[in-house]
């Protein structure tokens, strides 16, 4: 089990995550340096696979993995994604995309990412929620 | 370095017969340092008594670090003399805002009509800097700030000189819904600034059954202090920020609970009280009144 074993995690990080762990909408917390550093329960049954398993990784490497599409199927560059472009943008994004989990499903999910930002204006790294859309629940 | 504490009590001043042996003044440390400067952590109104001191045996370069700017770590700062000398130099430190300096926000304080003297006319020359969270060198000691979980912007400060560490974590909740113990320590608030402390100060507002009304409110339960202190591997403890309502019988009983939680000698655990000096050096750290 790789549980995470990195540097110190900064106060907004640590908020952040705790946030997560309470919450039963799926999230993911990707830190400064762009690692993948925490995701939640309710997102361990989207990406199918316990975050303790996977522990902390290249937030590239995990997109690689997730093979994002955007909402007509055309492969999404990771930048495009909600996270990346709250990472490099330094902005708030939302969109529908398709993943591929761990598991191998592919799922239609609605992404929000914004950057979390210190008191100094500090950039700590990018809070990323999202969740399933189906047939029976996209209104849009 | 020798510390020595001028007040301990958390949130209000609670003077009284009820608090007499532990005291009833705010928060406020004086950390001499072997090289010399002195450094004053927070401004209660334990403050006052230590200026007094302070005017009776002079100074040469005084540093006063905040941890935050709520009115029980602030209100001494008018009340304390060196403040009111012409040509002494003092040093502020305090947590950065996005919105406004930090001699923005205390003259919030020290200003009319909550105080009579305006910020800008105390006659001390006032510098006045973010606390470091990068570390800086004052005399021979090194000192650096780490953001902890509080209301508000809030910082711990941990002051190394001659090999020996002292941590100040007066205002902290290290975790909010989450179990410490099962926390992998680089996401415990505080753990980074307190580890390997050879002398911890932290908050112990709370017994444990207090708590469950008080989440969120920024302020650790015994359980807490303890579990974090494990998670550091600190070597001695420091109750600090006695909660005002608690009297004197009620923080003996307090501290029985935390000597219950600890693996080490009792001594190691103990409840900071008005005028406990400690000193740390190379021949380790010893406690008196």
């Amino acid at each position: 089990v790789a549980i995470s074993a990195g540097a110190p995690k900064s106060l907004p990080l640590i908020l952040a995550r705790e946030l997560g762990a309470n919450l039963a909408t799926p999230m993911f917390l990707i830190d400064a340096e762009g690692m993948l550093v925490f995701y939640n329960e309710a997102a361990e049954l989207l990406i199918g696979r316990p975050f303790a398993e996977l522990g902390e990784i290249p937030s590239l490497e995990f997109g690689e993995t997730l093979q994002l599409a955007a909402a007509d199927g055309t492969p999404l560059r990771r930048r495009d994604s909600p996270a990346g472009v709250a990472f490099f943008e330094r902005r708030p994004s939302h969109q529908v995309v398709f993943i591929t989990t761990y598991d191998g499903a592919r799922r239609t999910v609605e992404s929000t990412a914004y950057p979390l930002f210190g008191a100094a204006h500090d950039m700590h790294g990018v809070l990323t929620v999202f969740w399933e859309l189906d047939a029976t629940n996209d209104k849009r | 370095m020798q510390a020595r504490v001028w007040g301990c009590r958390g949130s209000l001043a609670a003077p009284g017969p009820d608090t007499v042996r532990y005291g009833g003044n705010t928060s406020c440390v004086e950390v001499r340092l072997d090289s010399g400067p002195t450094l004053v952590l927070d401004a209660g109104t334990g403050m006052r008594p230590l200026g007094v001191a302070i005017d009776h045996d002079p100074v040469d370069e005084l540093h006063i670090l905040l941890t935050h700017l709520h009115m029980d770590h602030l209100q001494g700062l008018g009340f304390f003399r060196p403040l009111f000398r012409s040509g002494t130099d003092v040093h502020v430190w305090g947590p950065a805002s996005p919105v406004q300096s930090l001699a923005d926000r205390i003259a919030l304080y020290l200003s009319p009509p909550l105080f009579p003297v305006r910020l800008s006319d105390i006659p001390a020359q006032v510098t006045f800097h973010d606390a470091p969270e990068e570390e800086v060198t004052i005399g021979s000691a090194t000192i650096r700030a780490g953001k902890v979980t509080h209301q508000g912007p809030t910082v711990g400060y941990r002051i190394e000189e001659n090999g020996r560490a002292f941590v100040y974590l007066p205002d902290h909740e290290p975790s909010i819904g989450v179990l410490l113990a099962d926390e992998p320590s680089e996401w415990i608030s505080g753990h980074d600034v307190a580890h390997d402390a050879d002398v911890l100060f932290h908050d112990a507002q709370y017994r444990d059954d207090e708590y469950a009304q008080h989440v969120g409110w920024g302020h650790s339960c015994i359980e807490h202090v303890m579990g974090f202190a494990h998670k550091a591997a600190a070597h001695s403890v420091v109750l600090f920020h006695h909660d005002p309502y608690h009297t004197d019988d009620e923080l003996d009983a307090l501290l029985a609970d935390a000597r219950r939680r600890w693996d080490g000698a009792h001594e190691q655990v103990c409840l900071a009280h008005e005028g406990m000096m400690i000193n740390l050096d190379a021949d380790g750290v010893r406690f008196s009144d």
